[in-house]
């Protein structure tokens, strides 16, 4: 497996290279045989240098940098040299690589919910690594590690540093995370998908940290992302990797705006974009009927209640009303709990709204007897965020696929069922013969093809789609898209997609319900608000899309829109939006802003939007 | 922290009190009566019998008779041991039952623990290969097995400890009851802990943790042992199940007087108070001890701690 580099960099190496790999090889020794993970690896960091590294999942990113690290499981076999400020990687032992961890190499991982302790105070687990490395006492850790917290911006860091991971948001999670990886001043900092399973607001501000850390701080930095916006906004150099080999390597502007390799092009046409043209227009509808009406939908949640406790009651969504036109699709976007799933299962009737109608063809959802409403739920169909969690791990695809025919349509024998799976399959990319396998064993962009042939094989009026794209890589979510218009298209349902990213929206959506705390902030035909956004809340979601633009998007992130969403439990007087808006003055405070028409089929909650 | 302990311990009493009634019930309902093994009995002493114990009043009379003896600490009189209280019974042998109990469940977690930790650390060498079968042989084995092969090795063939008796409690008449008790749930403790140590050893956070560049000793004891003991603690409530249950069987074999032999005989014999004693006790020690699991949890893990 012994490889001579053969597309090693030719550049100067100077002391600046932090870290130089060549020909790097990993392979996972299992009970099936010798599999590749990287192969032929060679890429070089140098100090206050950003390489960003890109490609979809399974293109052999993190598991090069884990395996230099030593951080892969015993199996694996690593081959080649990783020199590291003149310390061969490779070649260091487990106690060596242990003082370099955490000390000269910081790391932050993908997933902040489950990457932190649980049972360890956030205080505790950052001044751990001083203890540790650099010896200090437990106090002066402490001490340190506080302003850490304050460096990397969390809010109230002497009340954090006593609190554990789960008290905390995903995005002060992984500012936590960030804050250990400093700890030491590293002079090196990989991040492994850091912004992945976060909202684009929180994704805007981690990205900027890290672009103010590197500009600050001046170590090298390694991106590891399948988000090329990500890229655009942190990386100097990029490195494209595909089935485990580097294809293409160079400065950010040269790949993004002029790639070299076909498959490098294909990533940076489909990377999400906002553009004016690329909206959905809204087609003519004068005569279609509305199909599906919500005149003040409420859900409330009671929260803590006890035996004898008082509950409190959260307000997750909180007088939505709207219309929606057969054949016609809205985006229900908003940051983490802006309620959009929420509203998502009321509408669908998997949660008794608290007050309020859902009207669906003329009748009345919530006032239907059991089993009516279940011969109705044929046309109201949904797909799921996450995409494995959804499917049922004991049953093959093709049951699951079955399944709802077998409720709606029991009059269909075996074979004819087994016909309509076969067709559903192929009509969302899928071979018939996946009709044998099992979830585990199918990647996440064909679980969620899976998914929407379950829901499509019993010809819905009615799509939900909560959040259906946000666990893929990017690459995928584009497919996931393109698939949902063109089933939109051929079969001509109504389609809810809920989403974080107004960049997705976009690509599907006529209309657009923007969503904060569970209120209607803003709800327009797409192209007029992603033209002219009206309410301020519109335009920092809009500005916190992550571009494949290196020229605009380092600006972009340097204006994110700082602060979480309050807790709906305790929301703002008057307008929700004030406490985080740029725009707030005296009267949002004491006055909820009317849901006021702005001309042109477009209405928005805001006291100031003539004026903005 | 003690105020949700003190909240929980309250909570008991409703517990309790569905225990009593339920096992009233069931109790009474099986057939057979206590004095219907004594065939000489005459109609007239029968019901003399019947009258001094109460048995003759109706159910419901009988049964808030004893709720209101159970307010004083007073569980009647037994049937079957005449001269004897339930209380006087109890009070002499549950604290046998509770010393070899108790030093069973604490060798347990002494031995199981830490041979659950060596297993995991050292998984799949010949350490924890040694260590997984002798806790299946463990877990497989009877008490009623073990019991008299430990009596024959180290009483009657290397005359180490004596066979059996009880001398008050002395050290030497303890460790073959306790042992023996203690094996299977040590074994079992130490599987428990093995499997799920080597689940949260796999935890992204463990990664996290290696990647700060932690060595394994420190990752082990600081982020992976606390979360890994949740099964461990879980356990403790059934274990005390199984030690009261596998009393009656040491106890026997080891000729203790403890209470062990109460609850069977005592069913038997349909001697009502001394089964419902028995039940009680060991059911409000039952739920003492599922409360301690509960405490304990929080502790290891903050995601459940109250309030």
């Amino acid at each position: 497996m012994r490889s001579i580099p053969v597309n090693a960099e030719v550049t100067p190496q100077g002391p600046a290279q932090v870290l130089r790999l060549c020909g790097l090889a990993v392979s996972f020794t299992t009970p099936a045989g010798v599999v590749c993970a990287a192969s032929d690896v060679s890429l070089q960091v140098a100090r206050g240098e950003c390489l960003g590294v890109v490609g979809e999942s399974g293109a052999g990113k993190s598991v090069s940098f884990l395996a230099l690290l030593g951080l892969l499981p015993p199996n694996a076999r690593v081959q080649g040299a990783a020199q590291f400020c003149g310390t061969e990687l490779l070649r260091a032992g487990p106690r060596a690589l242990e003082r370099l961890r955490g000390a000269a190499i910081g790391m932050v991982f993908q997933d902040p919910m489950t990457s932190l302790t649980p049972h360890l105070r956030i205080g505790e687990q950052i001044a751990e690594v001083l203890v540790h490395h650099r010896k200090l006492s437990w106090a002066a850790a402490r001490a340190r590690a506080q302003q850490l917290l304050t460096r990397v911006h969390v809010t109230d860091p002497a009340h954090r540093m006593a609190q554990y991971p789960h008290e905390l948001s995903g995005g002060m999670r992984q500012r936590v995370m960030i804050a250990i990886a400093l700890a030491c001043e590293p002079q090196l900092l990989i991040a492994d998908e850091p912004t992945t399973s976060l909202d684009v607001t929180i994704q805007a501000q981690i990205l900027a940290l890290l672009a103010e850390l590197k500009r600050e701080q001046g170590m090298a930095m390694v991106l590891i992302t399948h988000d090329l916006g990500a890229v655009a906004g942190v990386a100097d150099r990029v490195a494209v990797m595909r089935g485990g080999r580097v294809i293409e390597t160079g400065a950010v502007a040269a790949i993004l705006n002029a790639p070299h390799d076909p498959y490098t092009q294909a990533l940076v046409r489909n990377a999400p974009r906002l553009t004016a043209s690329a909206g959905v227009t809204q087609a003519a509808r004068g005569q279609e009927a509305v199909a599906l009406t919500l005149t003040d939908v409420s859900v409330e949640f009671s929260v803590g209640a006890r035996w004898f406790g008082r509950a409190a009651a959260l307000s997750a969504v909180n007088a939505v009303s709207f219309e929606l036109r057969a054949g016609e699709s809205l985006g229900v976007v908003g940051e983490s709990g802006a309620g959009k799933s929420t509203l998502a299962r009321a509408v669908l009737q998997l949660l008794k709204p608290s007050s309020g109608r859902v009207v669906w063809m003329g009748a009345a959802l919530g006032e239907l007897p059991a089993g009516e409403l279940r011969a109705l739920r044929r046309d109201l169909q949904i797909i799921f965020q996450d995409p494995l969690a959804s499917l049922d791990p004991r049953r093959t695809v093709g049951e699951i696929v079955a399944e709802p025919l077998r409720v709606h349509a029991p009059e269909l024998d075996a074979p004819a069922r087994g016909l309509e799976v076969d067709a559903a399959l192929r009509r969302v990319g899928l071979p018939a013969t996946l009709a044998g396998r099992y979830p585990h064993e199918l990647s996440g962009g064909e679980c969620q093809r899976v998914g929407i042939a379950r829901a499509m094989i019993v010809k819905p009026r009615l799509l939900v789609c909560d959040e259906p794209v946000s666990a893929l890589d990017t690459p995928t979510q584009q497919q996931i898209v393109t698939l949902l218009a063109q089933l939109q298209c051929e079969s001509g349902l109504s389609l809810v997609f809920v989403s974080h990213n107004l960049a997705l929206v976009q690509r599907l959506c006529e209309r657009v319900l923007v969503l904060y705390l569970g209120r209607m902030m803003e709800l327009a035909p797409a192209q007029s608000l992603y033209a002219r956004p009206l309410h301020p809340y519109t335009r920092e979601l809009l500005s916190a899309v992550p571009l494949p633009d290196p020229q605009l998007q380092p600006a972009r992130l340097a204006r994110a829109l700082p602060g979480e969403p309050p807790s709906p439990l305790n929301p703002p007087s008057g307008c929700v939006y004030r406490t985080r808006c740029p725009h707030a003055v005296a009267v949002c405070q004491q006055r909820v802003p009317a849901w006021e028409l702005a001309g042109g089929d477009r209405q928005v909650a805001c006291h100031r939007w003539r004026e903005l | 922290m003690l105020r949700y302990a003190l909240r929980r311990l309250g909570g008991l009493i409703p517990t309790l009190l569905v225990i009593v009634t339920v096992s009233f019930c069931i109790v009474r309902l099986a057939p057979g009566g206590p004095f219907d093994q004594e065939q000489t009995l005459t109609p007239a002493v029968r019901a003399n019998l019947d009258h001094l114990y109460g048995l003759d009043q109706p159910l419901a009379a009988q049964y808030l008779h004893y709720l209101g003896g159970l307010l004083h600490g007073d569980f009647g009189p037994s049937l079957s041991q005449r001269d004897f209280t339930v209380t006087e019974l109890i009070g002499q042998g549950l604290p046998v039952s509770i010393t070899v109990g108790l030093l069973a469940i604490l060798l347990a977690l002494v031995i199981g623990i830490p041979a659950g930790i060596a297993a995991a650390t050292w998984r799949n060498q010949g350490a924890d290969h040694g260590l997984t079968l002798f806790a299946a042989l463990a877990v497989a084995l009877p008490s009623f097995v073990t019991g008299p092969l430990f009596a024959l090795v180290f009483g009657l063939a290397l005359h180490w400890l004596p066979v059996a008796g009880w001398e008050r409690g002395a050290p030497r008449y303890l460790v073959l009851p306790v042992l023996t008790l203690a094996l299977p749930v040590a074994a079992y403790l130490a599987r428990l802990t093995r499997a799920s140590l080597l689940e949260v050893l796999r935890s992204p956070w463990i990664r996290s943790a290696r990647a700060r560049g932690l060595g394994g000793t420190r990752v082990l004891w600081r982020h992976a042992l606390r979360p890994a003991l949740l099964p461990a603690v879980s356990y403790l409530g059934p274990a005390l199940a199984y030690v009261v249950t596998g009393s009656l069987v040491v106890e026997t074999v080891f000729g203790l007087p403890g209470t062990g032999r109460y609850l069977v005989q005592g069913a038997i014999d349909r001697d009502y108070p001394l089964v419902m004693g028995m039940i009680v006790v060991y059911g409000a020690l039952l739920l003492l001890f599922n409360l301690i699991a509960d405490l304990l949890y929080g502790w290891l893990d903050p995601r459940v701690r109250h309030e």
